[in-house]
C-alpha cells in the first residue's frame, strides 16, 4: 500500500516537472547537437561529448574544455578554468541552500546537476500542493541532464552524416538567458539588483575585455549589492 | 595528448565544476544558521546573476567590427516583444533564435 502511494507520488512529480522542462528540452538539444557536431569536427568521436555531457554537465564550459583538450597538456589551467566559468554556481547554491535542504538521497545528484538551467527552473517554479518537493526537482534535474547528454551524444554521431548550415544557432543559449532576465524582472519591485547585474558587467567588459571581465564582474556585483545591502533588503519578493 | 592525459584534463574540469556547485552546501550544512548577509545575497544575487549571464552571452560581439552587433540588437529585441506579447518561454527563444540566424546565414 506504502509503496503503491510513494510510486504515485513519483509519477505526479514527474508529471509537473515535466513540462517545466520543455523549453530546456528544445534548447538542449539545439545546443547540444551543435557541441556534438563541434566535438565531431574537432576529431573526437561521439564517446567524448557522451562522457563529457554526462559528467561536466555545463553547457559553456564544454565547449571551452574542446578547447582545452585541443592544446597541451594543462590540467590546473583546466581545473582554474573551470572554477572561472562554474563561479556563478556558487551564488546559485546559497540561493538554493534551504530549498534543496530535506530531499534525502536526491540532493547529491541535485547538487551535482545544478546547471543554469535547472537553477533556475528550481528556483522559480511554484511546486504545485500535494507535489513532493525533492522528487520535483529531481525530474527537473534528470530531464535536463538527459536531454542534454541526448543532444551531445546524437551530435557527435551525426556529425559526420548530416551537413547543416546551423550558423547563428547559438544565439538560442542568448535568447534563453534574456527571457530568464525578463521573468526574473517581473518577479521584482525592485530593479537595482537587476540593473547593476547588467551594468556592471559591461563596464568590466569594456575595461577587461572578452577573456577577463566574469572574475571582476561577479566581484564587482558581489561589492555593490554588499554597500546597498540596507537599501535592498525588503525590495525582492521572496 | 594521450588518452589518459585527455581523461585527466577532463577530470579536473568535472572537479572544478563540482566544486563551485558543491561549495555553497559543504560551507553551510542544514544544521548550521545561515547568515543573514548569505541570505540576502541568496535573494538579491539571482537578478544580478541572469544580467550577467545575458552581457557574458554577448561578449565576443563587437558594436565597431564586423556586422556592428545589428543582427544581435535585432534578435534581442524580437526575442523581447515576443515574450512581452505571448509569455511563451519557448517561443520567445525560438523565434529570436530562427531570427538570428536567418540574419547571419542570409543578411550579414
Amino acid at each position: 500500500m506504502r509503496g503503491r502511494e510513494t510510486d504515485s507520488a513519483v509519477r505526479r512529480a514527474f508529471c509537473a516537472a515535466a513540462p517545466h522542462t520543455a523549453p530546456i528540452f528544445a534548447g538542449f538539444w539545439f545546443l547540444g547537437l551543435t557541441y556534438g557536431i563541434y566535438m565531431n569536427a574537432a576529431g573526437f568521436s561521439f564517446w567524448y561529448p557522451l562522457g563529457m555531457s554526462l559528467a561536466i554537465f555545463a553547457g559553456s564550459m564544454e565547449f571551452v574544455t574542446v578547447g582545452l583538450l585541443l592544446g597541451a597538456f594543462h590540467p590546473l589551467q583546466a581545473f582554474a578554468m573551470a572554477l572561472v566559468m562554474g563561479a556563478r554556481h556558487i551564488f546559485y547554491g546559497l540561493s538554493m541552500l534551504e530549498r534543496y535542504s530535506g530531499t534525502g538521497w536526491k540532493k547529491g545528484y541535485l547538487i551535482f546537476g545544478m546547471c543554469d538551467e535547472s537553477f533556475s527552473i528550481n528556483y522559480t517554479a511554484e511546486i504545485p500542493p500535494g507535489v513532493d518537493r525533492g522528487w520535483f526537482f529531481f525530474f527537473v534535474t534528470l530531464l535536463n541532464h538527459f536531454y542534454w547528454v541526448f543532444g551531445a551524444t546524437l551530435g557527435g554521431l551525426l556529425g559526420q552524416v548530416i551537413r547543416l548550415d546551423t550558423e547563428g544557432i547559438s544565439f538560442v543559449m542568448t535568447a534563453m538567458f534574456v527571457v530568464i532576465f525578463l521573468e526574473q524582472w517581473k518577479k521584482e519591485r525592485e530593479h537595482m539588483g537587476a540593473l547593476l547585474g547588467v551594468l556592471l558587467p559591461l563596464c568590466c567588459l569594456l575595461l577587461f575585455g572578452a577573456e577577463r571581465f566574469l572574475l571582476p564582474a561577479m566581484g564587482a556585483i558581489l561589492l555593490a549589492l554588499t554597500l546597498l545591502r540596507g537599501r535592498l533588503s525588503k525590495g525582492v519578493r521572496t | 595528448m594521450t588518452l589518459w592525459q585527455q581523461l585527466t584534463t577532463i577530470g579536473a574540469v568535472v572537479a572544478g565544476t563540482a566544486l563551485t556547485r558543491f561549495l555553497p552546501f559543504l560551507c553551510f550544512p542544514a544544521k548550521r544558521r545561515v547568515p543573514d548577509y548569505v541570505r540576502y545575497l541568496g535573494r538579491v544575487l539571482p537578478a544580478a546573476v541572469f544580467g550577467l549571464l545575458v552581457v557574458y552571452c554577448f561578449r565576443e560581439v563587437s558594436l565597431f567590427e564586423g556586422s556592428h552587433a545589428i543582427p544581435e540588437l535585432i534578435a534581442v529585441l524580437v526575442v523581447v516583444l515576443l515574450h512581452r506579447w505571448k509569455r511563451q518561454m519557448l517561443l520567445s527563444i525560438a523565434g529570436g533564435t530562427l531570427c538570428y540566424m536567418a540574419l547571419v546565414q542570409l543578411v550579414f
